[in-house]
């Protein structure tokens, strides 16, 4: 069986993998590269960087989700496990419980520790399937929730952390916005290929088979529990790396960076791109991250209450998933595939059936 | 009872000195010795009574919950909106009329039609897609939860209970006893009393319409299998917006309840969504006595450990169900398979 963890490099093929890149990748990269010169600093911390890490966080739901058909709401506690994990072991402004330890070991502990974390809860979900997996894991992340709350030995209670800074590394600030826009878009872009590789991966392609029929693959004497606990595992690093980034973008963490409304807004990024591929979770956080940042404004724009933006966002959210259960990806190829469609006989080729 | 007797031998015999050990608990008067240990008796005794009517709470909650997943397969994650939206009409109703007890046919029947609302709109269209089902009901719960937040503002609403019932009654129950020999009674809040009353007396309803009754029988049909039933002529989709109707309307109710001796808030949706789900968990998906069960245990896993441990009173709530997960995925009183 692969082992999850060990899948770290890029695809070993033979030397032409450099052309096998699609055209669209050099421009989404070519764009993502010389973003900082064109916008304002506030709007690539706000939005772009913003937009990375959420996308990261999503792409292991994106990943248990689309690839191993388990819907986890547990993978924003992940990700918030990771930040406590390097604001304790790391420096922050709460010196009674921050170790203070160097980078090069808080950061590879706080994602082990984040791995045995969702290996433990992947271990109680996957004892279930479909829709209680769900109910689970949302029960999981609430419960993750009031405990970062009301502890206050390990996890400083209803305060958490302040002042968790990314290490000096290079004699580069990496809070600087442009540092930590490159940062976060180096990690998002080896994250999404580490989950490309791998859903092409002997491990990965046996969890698909475990997602669409695990009596037949257990039949076949794969071993479908150990493989559903091996992409938690898998997914508790991407999520963790998220999270990390994330503490470092707000220089804090809190039970409220945790809470359940935080884990449904991934559940909902996720869904609004798509969970049928990994590109899908990054496209939901920019729409997500546009929406949370601008609709307030557009609001106020056509003369409503700034207020209501949650309204927006979910009425948005309710309107995809209504219409199309594949998020913006399946409108994309609803669209392509309409295009597609002979006019005279009304035949298509390229849709899918959900 | 006697065949579980007879099947679990060990099992019976702990439970049997659990509850021997309970009731000389909940009927004598401690020994000095036991209340250096844990504490005095009252707080025991109303941790003990708090946890049993917020269990009470908890079962009206999650009982339409397990009926509705139990029949239909439906994953409404908007039923924690439903118990909130009750508890806003219920406190506007019993405001406008002056009546506490309209509050609750009130809030029945708005929230029942919401309830069928949901079930034609929503379900219906997408029957048997779980995900989809999910996250519609997710969205809706956004969408409401910010509509109420505009309609009703943001503050801590309480619903007052009418005279007669206010204030505290004095119970039977010995908390302790004065130098003088005088025994002191637990005294406790009649409301309170009332309400876990009401809500024993629907679940022995409920229990009575599932099992002795046609349309119980028709219920409990389709929850085996759907198909068949429909195979036999019954109209399934009006059985499915009755209950719909009837399992939101409970949760309606539960706002009443809820308000009336909490208090209903923004976010109290989420809590009561979480409560009900982590109870059927536990309980047992679609089991009415599993919700019972499931309710009474949570409500005083969670009362016991805001008492005795404060700090980590929901990770207790948490444990339970991890460890019921863990030795019986299918929930104490559920079905397996």
């Amino acid at each position: 069986m692969a082992d999850a963890t060990s899948i770290n490099t890029l695809p070993a093929q033979p030397g032409n993998w450099f052309d096998r890149v699609p055209p669209a990748y050099w421009v989404l990269g070519l764009v993502l590269l010389v973003a900082p010169a064109f916008v304002s600093p506030f709007i690539l911390g706000e939005v772009f960087s913003r937009a990375l890490i959420l996308g990261m966080i999503a792409l292991s739901l994106m990943f248990l989700g689309g690839y191993g058909g388990m819907v986890s709401l547990a993978q924003m506690a992940f990700a918030g496990f990771a930040g406590y994990m390097v604001a304790v072991f790391g420096s922050s402004a709460v010196v009674e419980i921050s170790q203070g330890w160097p980078w090069w070991l808080v950061i590879p502990l706080a994602l082990i520790l984040t791995v045995i974390f969702s290996v433990a809860i992947g271990w109680l979900a996957v004892r279930t399937e479909g829709i209680y997996t769900i109910m689970i894991t949302l029960a999981i992340a609430a419960a993750f929730f009031y405990f970062t709350r009301q502890n206050y030995d390990i996890f400083n209670g209803f305060q958490g952390f302040n002042s968790v800074e990314p290490p000096r590394l290079f004699g580069v600030d990496w809070r600087g916005n442009y540092a930590f826009y490159f940062l976060t878009l180096f990690w998002a872009v080896v994250c999404y290929a580490v989950v490309l590789y791998v859903s092409q991966a002997p491990f990965g392609l046996a969890l698909q088979g475990v997602r669409d029929n695990p009596r037949r693959m257990a039949a076949l004497g794969y071993n479908v529990t150990a493989h559903r606990v091996a992409a938690y595992a898998f997914a508790g690093v991407i999520a963790g790396l998220g999270g990390i980034l994330s503490t470092w973008q707000l220089s804090q963490i809190s039970p409220g960076t945790v809470s359940i409304g935080a884990a449904i807004d991934i559940l909902v990024i996720a869904v609004v791109g798509g969970l049928r591929h990994p590109i899908g979770a990054f496209i939901g956080a920019f729409v997500f991250v546009l929406l949370e940042t601008f609709a307030k404004d557009f609001l106020i724009t056509l003369g409503m209450a700034g207020e209501r933006f949650q309204l927006v966002i979910g009425l948005g959210f309710l309107l995809i998933v209504f219409f199309s259960p594949d998020g913006l990806l399946g409108l994309w190829d609803k669209f392509k595939a309409s295009r597609n469609r002979d006019p005279l006989t009304g035949e298509d080729k390229g849709e899918r059936p959900l | 009872m006697r065949r579980y007797a007879n099947a679990h031998p060990i099992w019976t015999g702990i439970i049997a000195i659990a509850v021997v050990i309970l009731l000389w608990l909940i009927f004598a008067v401690w020994p000095p010795g036991l209340v250096d240990v844990i504490g005095r008796k009252k707080v025991f005794l109303s941790a003990l009574f708090n946890g049993i009517t917020l269990g009470g709470l908890y079962f009206l909650v999650a009982s339409g919950f397990t009926l509705i997943f139990g029949l239909m397969r439906n994953v409404n994650l908007a039923h924690g909106t439903l118990y909130l939206l009750g508890g806003y009409v219920g406190f506007h109703a019993a405001n406008i009329t002056g009546y506490w007890l309209l509050a609750f046919p009130v809030a029945f029947v708005v929230v029942g039609i919401c309830g069928v609302l949901l079930q034609v709109l929503v379900f219906r269209r997408m029957e048997g897609e779980d995900l989809r089902q999910t996250l519609v009901t997710i969205g809706i719960s956004i969408v409401m939860a910010d509509l109420m937040l505009w309609g009703f503002g943001g503050d801590f609403i309480n619903i007052s209970p009418p005279s007669w019932l206010s204030g505290p009654v004095e119970t039977f129950f010995v908390t302790a006893e004065r130098r003088n020999g005088d025994l002191v009674y637990l005294k406790y809040p009649v409301v309170r009393i009332v309400i876990f009353v009401a809500a024993v007396v629907l679940g022995v309803a409920m229990w009575l319409a599932l099992n002795k009754t046609r349309i119980g029988m028709m219920i409990r049909a389709g929850v085996d299998d759907r198909d068949m039933l429909s195979a036999t002529g019954a109209r399934i989709q009006i059985v499915f917006v009755g209950v719909f109707a009837f399992g939101a309307g409970l949760a309606g109710i539960a706002g009443v309840v809820g308000g009336t001796f909490q208090s209903i808030a923004p976010g109290e949706d989420i809590r009561f969504l979480l409560a009900s789900l982590v109870v059927v968990i536990v309980g047992g998906m679609g089991s009415i006595p599993g919700a019972a069960l499931g309710a009474l245990l949570i409500g005083l896993a969670e009362q016991f450990g805001s008492v005795y441990f404060p700090t980590y009173a929901v990770v207790l709530t948490f444990l339970i169900m991890v460890v019921v997960l863990a030795f019986r995925p299918q929930g104490l009183l559920g079905q397996s398979g």
